[in-house]
């Protein structure tokens, strides 16, 4: 089977740039508009794409997140839809890394390894769990394997060094950093403790670095280029779909992402 | 195979209670609860530790609290020759609430650990007012977040927060109760983890959290078995107390998990366990809730359902890991009570004993009545009364169609 995710890094390392993550919250704002929107972040110079999979309970993220899953809820959206979203995708040819985020009890409420087995079939690369440390990880991360999907473990600024090197040691595809100690949110600045605790990730882990968490510009995007892998956007995608009409959604989408990816900067350079 | 020899000795150093509990947290945290389990171990071997809290248990708290025979409440239910029935009157706690045993040892931890910042969680408002009287004694800020719902059902418990300094946040996500009110507590937490203690104020939550609010609860149950074999030279039969997230029903049950005594948790079955129910032991099924590995009510895709109880303080959709061990290893038994059965037995203790109870342990006393007709006149029967019913007057009166 081929490992996109690794690919995807082989390839950007190659043209010297960081690979671009964008977030989006499953089969949300409308239970069907996933396909069309994940096109759009493609299009516009997302590299790989996270979906968000709705929880009652997200208690890492911040209100916009909180509030587009809810929506999706009330919707009627459960995982199932969210994996139908990405075997639609798979099927109309998307060839870029696919990954879902979530938390663990919809994955349990399944049972992890028909969870895993359904996932892998239908074109899932990695599983972010955001409330699934490394230690208690064993139960989703043997299916996971088995299927041939990256279980992406999450670090923090306040992760230890033992912790660091166990997720160094245990981690599959990358390693999702998270910028901050705090919820998922659009913020003004990148954290000021990042440079220093991006180091002390590569010390212990040989896993490519991607940051997430508060990352809404092209400058976020630059200057975490600098030192890591991958950015992740997410927060500022929610806020621009929920912020377009519905007819220029995808031209909104499109445009921020040839914004953070710098082929906005690129076009105007070369028009 | 655990032997009930060594049940008191769970949980394992992974923070199971056989397969419940366990550490299911954003990772920013991971480390707050490795620093927080270390300090609770240090402080546990520190006498001067045990001594301060022991100090303040008694002068401020007013413990050891009595336990109460209710000879006219045994007789109202079961008749001449009913077996004897105490409670255990944590409502004489001061803030009248068993809430404060935990809350205060924790502000001392907190202290300990050098974080100058409480966040706390609470449905009722039982555990934010304890909260907030622990952080006015002992100077800490205080942060208390609560569901809108709540804050409406609560109103004096809100009053009365702000008068002890803290600061009430109103949560309008999710069901606006006491499980949104956690997740919210929790996104603070996450947010000012490393000048931020996090008071949680029951059995729940990620390890320690279980371990730590047991071990300060078990006073209760430690208290209670020596007052009953001073008055009546034996152990209970039977030892009751209702369960939202289990906290007074573990602080009872712990000091008599090793000896041969019935052990009863009492659920809030809402409108019944086919409507809007609070019951997840009885009516959910295992998953992942708020940082552990228990029971909880859940629908087919593993989104957490709305609870329902008339006591605030039992509106939760989970429960302790501990309890969850308990009922699969049918150490305890649970059962689980209506809203109406709950009133009904609130008003009977008032009526018979002029004790006014919460709506909580309205609950167990509900299945008191239910169970004592059925037993034998030696049965001797102990009942955790958990806190008074001073905040539930609204509630009551709305129940009963009363204008105020
Ligand atoms: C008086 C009283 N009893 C019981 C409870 C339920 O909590 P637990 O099950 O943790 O004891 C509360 C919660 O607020 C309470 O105020």
């Amino acid at each position: 089977m081929t490992d996109r995710i690794a690919q995807l890094f082989e390839r950007t390392r190659a043209e010297g740039r960081p690979a671009l993550i964008a977030f989006v919250p499953g089969c949300w704002p409308e239970p069907d508009a996933t396909p069309g929107i994940v096109r759009a972040l493609l299009e516009g110079g997302a590299d790989a794409v996270e979906l968000g999979v709705p929880f009652s309970d997200p208690l890492a993220d911040g209100v916009t997140n909180q509030a587009a899953y809810q929506q999706a809820l009330d919707a009627g959206v459960t995982q199932d839809d969210v994996l139908a979203s990405v075997r639609a995708l798979r099927e109309d040819g998307v060839s870029a890394p696919l990954l879902l985020m979530g938390y663990f009890n919809p994955m349990l409420a399944r049972g992890t390894a028909s969870f895993t087995r359904a996932a892998a079939e239908a074109g899932v690369d990695g599983l972010v769990v955001v409330d699934l440390p490394v230690e208690e990880a064993a139960e989703l991360a043997e299916p996971a394997r088995a299927h041939g999907v990256h279980l992406v473990y999450l670090l923090a600024p306040t992760s230890t060094r033992e912790r660091i090197a166990a997720v160094g040691e245990h981690g599959s595809g990358f390693v999702y950093c998270v910028s901050v100690t705090g919820v998922t949110g659009a913020r003004a600045q990148v954290s000021e403790e990042l440079p220093a605790f991006i180091a002390r990730v590569r010390e212990h882990a040989a896993l490519p670095l991607a940051v997430g968490f508060g990352i809404s510009a092209r400058e976020h995007v630059e200057e975490v280029g600098r030192i890591a892998d991958a950015a992740i956007v997410g927060s500022a995608v929610v806020q621009t779909i929920s912020e377009a009409p519905r007819e220029r959604r995808h031209d909104a989408v499109r445009g921020l992402m040839e914004r953070l990816s710098g082929r906005a900067t690129a076009k105007a350079a070369a028009s | 195979m655990t032997t009930t020899a060594d049940r008191s000795a769970l949980p394992d150093e992974r923070g199971y209670f056989g397969g419940f509990g366990g550490r299911y947290v954003p990772e920013t945290l991971m480390p707050a609860l490795a620093e927080l389990e270390e300090a609770y171990r240090a402080a546990r071997e520190d006498a001067a530790f045990g001594e301060e809290l022991d100090r303040l248990l008694r002068e401020f708290v007013g413990r050891p609290t009595p336990i109460t025979r209710a000879d006219r409440l045994a007789e109202r239910i079961a008749g001449e020759g009913a077996p004897r029935v105490y409670l255990k009157r944590e409502d004489l706690t001061h803030t009248g609430a068993h809430k404060i045993n935990a809350a205060l040892a924790q502000g001392l931890l907190a202290q300990r650990m050098g974080k100058p910042r409480i966040v706390a969680e609470t449905g009722a408002g039982q555990h934010g007012v304890a909260t907030a009287t622990a952080c006015a004694l002992l100077g800490l800020e205080c942060v208390v977040y609560m569901g809108a719902e709540d804050v409406r059902r609560q109103a004096l418990n809100v009053f009365r927060m702000k008068l002890l300094g803290a600061e009430v946040r109103t949560v309008e996500s999710g069901s606006r109760t006491l499980k949104d009110a956690i997740n919210e507590a929790i996104r603070d937490w996450v947010t000012n983890v490393r000048t931020t203690h996090y008071l949680l104020g029951s059995v729940v939550g990620p390890h320690p959290y279980p371990l730590l609010v047991r071990d300060f609860q078990a006073v209760i149950g430690h208290e209670a078995r020596a007052q009953l074999i001073e008055a009546e030279g034996r152990l209970p039969s039977i030892a009751l107390a209702c369960v939202g997230g289990g906290s007074n029903a573990i602080g009872l049950f712990h000091a008599f998990v090793d000896d041969p005594v019935r052990l009863i948790g009492v659920e809030a079955a809402g409108e019944g366990l086919e409507g809007r129910h609070a019951a997840p032991l009885a009516a959910g099924a295992p998953g992942v809730l708020h940082g552990s590995r228990s029971y909880l009510l859940q629908d087919a895709h593993g989104q957490v359902t709305e609870a329902h109880s008339i006591s605030a303080g039992l509106d939760y959709p989970g429960v302790g890991p501990e309890h969850a061990w308990l009922k699969v290893s049918e150490r305890a038994e649970y059962v689980s009570v209506t809203d109406a059965e709950a009133l009904a037995a609130f008003r009977l203790l008032s009526e018979t004993e002029g004790i006014i109870p919460a709506l909580e342990p309205a609950h167990a006393l509900a299945h008191l009545a239910r169970l004592l007709p059925e037993l034998g006149e030696d049965e001797l029967v102990l009942v955790n009364l958990s806190g008074r019913g001073d905040k539930d007057m609204g509630t009551v009166a709305d129940a009963l169609g009363v204008t105020l």
